[in-house]
């Protein structure tokens, strides 16, 4: 699934493979700061993930409805009623930035 | 050259229920920040969301009612974004497999119906919201909202033009209430729209670059941001260049769209099954149970108001432009007795006159449909004319009591003896000699003359058949 992140390319052998600009991108998408040594060595594991992947894809799996959960139940569905009551004081004492209810983060700007 | 306008539309529709669509705090509107966020909303660690039965219900009666597939299987996916009014780092939503699959609403503008497609409806939760106001620099964030359950209705690029648009969103409005899923309250933000729109050249098949414009929240705004934003894109390419695909925000005081994000940031979502919900399976009796609970649908009541009561398509139109409307005339016609296109003339003429002058709800008018039906019951029974009555209709308005009680305290009571008719006429007549004589002497439009002197010299009390009949014989002699 990570894969309709990035432009992966596909190497002469049939694989697909990352670059250090697609890990990047990921990282930067999931807000995690990585060394340049770190990129080295997820730009590798990334590349196996895939090409594990393309071993997969291999298979046949013409007729098999894809599977959305590993374990094979459903849905648990619960009734419409209200169960929370108020805790905002207590989960704004351990909040870093509150004032008037609000939680307070650094400032977005659209 | 001439161009054709391509507009798709993406509503959220907030569903009314009690609870979240994932855990048990209350949606209700207007409560203190971040007293209805619990833990769940919070995404604090190690929770687990529960899904909201009542939710996939509403979901299931806006597909029947779009004559939709239902997905019996449907999955909901992470939908992975930044953003501090979303804790968790993604939106639960549906993806591959929504819960709604392709249905259609049919739309009419200047009289003529066109069918709209209904690509997809998916259930997910609502973000909560940040307030840019400045907090020492800081951004507030109230998770009230978060958690709140959404059915986005994904529509297909069918419509050709911002009137179109309106009349399918009018349309989609109206639908959602008559289901009781959605208030429709749009400065509430219960019922938000998208609209994708791009413009191409007559006659071309390849769709335009499309803009999104964002979070439009009025009729009027969205008929005039679509508007401009066609007018923007013909300039952009009539002048050589090229229309970017990108969101825009409509600036309602400016009138004008403009460029929100940069393509930079492009929308990459990175959607995969949520591992904390497996898939959501709803058996066949259970969508039967709901089927069954589906109202007439509006176009049906417009239907059956037009062959039962002969309405004009006007008048059926406006009596079942909500269901507390039409069940308003349907107890008028009931209980007053009188013809229903009488019924229809008061309801959707003079009260809903003063409803909108006062701009009130017509479930908060404070004549109810039980005080009009009196007040006509006495237009029928000759107590009153429809003149008078609409006096009357004026002080019930106002408060002073039902129909009777007004008219005893203000002596409105039509006079229908003749006895006491026929003095008032002798007077108007001994008073107008010459009009008399011209009358006598050929000029009969002067019968208007006199009825009208009888009617005021009465107060408009005497019964205007009555006096028309005496009239009649006393200038006949």
């Amino acid at each position: 699934m990570v894969i309709c992140a990035l432009q992966a390319s596909t190497r002469p052998d049939g694989f697909m493979s990352l670059d250090r600009d697609d890990v990047i991108k990921i990282a930067h998408l999931a807000r995690l700061e990585l060394s340049e040594q770190e990129l080295d060595v997820y730009t590798q594991s990334l590349s196996r993930i895939l090409g594990l992947i393309e071993q997969m894809n291999a298979v046949d799996t013409t007729g098999i409805v894809p599977m959305a959960h590993p374990r094979d139940v459903s849905l648990r569905l619960r009734e419409d009623s209200i169960t929370e009551t108020d805790q905002r004081e207590k989960y704004q004492a351990i909040a870093p930035a509150v004032e008037a209810g609000l939680y307070l983060v650094p400032r977005v700007i659209e | 050259m001439a161009w054709e306008t391509v507009i798709g539309l993406e509503v959220h529709v907030q569903l009314l229920t009690k609870s979240k669509i994932f855990s048990g705090a209350s949606i209700r509107y207007g409560a203190e920040p971040n007293t209805q966020a619990c833990i769940i909303d919070l995404a604090m660690p190690g929770v687990l969301p529960v899904m909201n039965k009542e939710a996939a219900r509403m979901a299931v009666k806006f597909g029947l009612a779009v004559g939709a597939e239902i997905n019996h299987r449907s999955i909901f996916a992470r939908k992975n974004y930044f953003y501090p009014d979303l804790p968790k780092g993604y939106q639960i939503s549906q993806y591959e497999l929504p819960i709604v699959g392709k249905g259609s609403l049919t739309i009419a503008v200047n009289d003529k119906e066109k069918v709209i497609g209904i690509t997809r409806a998916h259930l997910e939760e609502d973000a909560g919201k940040s307030l840019h106001e400045d907090f020492h620099g800081m951004t507030g964030i109230d998770l009230n909202r978060a958690g709140t359950p959404l059915l986005e209705i994904v529509s297909e690029p069918d419509m050709r033009s911002a009137q179109e648009a309106v009349a399918y969103l009018k349309k989609l409005h109206e639908l959602v209430r008559y289901l009781e899923i959605c208030d429709g309250n749009m400065q509430e933000g219960s019922f938000r729209c998208d609209a994708n729109v791009s413009v191409r050249p007559k006659g071309q098949k390849e769709f335009g670059t499309r803009a999104e414009l964002k979070n439009i929240n009025s009729f009027r705004f969205i008929e005039k941001a679509i508007e401009y934003e066609v007018e923007r894109q013909i300039d952009v390419i009539e002048s050589g260049g090229q229309v970017v695909q990108e969101t825009r925000l409509y600036d309602s005081v400016k009138d004008v769209t403009r460029s929100m994000r940069s393509k930079e940031e492009a929308n990459d979502y990175r959607y995969f099954p949520d591992p904390d919900l497996p898939p959501m399976e709803l058996d066949q009796s259970f969508i039967e149970a709901v089927a069954r609970s589906l109202p007439e649908l509006p176009d049906a009541k417009r239907r059956r108001f037009i062959n039962d009561y002969q309405l004009s398509d006007y008048d059926a139109g406006v009596l079942t432009a909500s269901r507390e409307m039409a069940q308003y005339f349907e107890t008028v016609v009931s209980e007053s007795g009188v013809e229903a296109k009488i019924a229809a003339n008061w309801v959707a003429g003079e009260l809903l006159a003063y409803l909108n002058k006062d701009a009130v709800d017509i479930k908060d008018s404070p004549v109810t449909a039980g005080m009009l039906s009196g007040l006509l019951k006495r237009i029928k029974d000759n107590t009153i004319s429809g003149k008078i009555a609409k006096d009357v209709l004026d002080a019930m308005w106002k408060g002073e009591g039902d129909a009777d009680v007004i008219i005893d305290k203000k002596g409105l009571k039509q006079i229908t003896d003749s006895a006491s008719i026929e003095p008032i006429i002798d007077e108007v007549l001994a008073n107008s000699p010459s009009q008399v004589a011209q009358y006598k002497a050929g000029q009969e439009k002067l019968f208007g003359y006199f009825v009208g002197q009888v009617m005021k010299a009465s107060k408009g009390k005497a019964n205007p058949a009555q006096v028309n009949q005496i009239l009649k014989k006393k200038l006949g002699a």
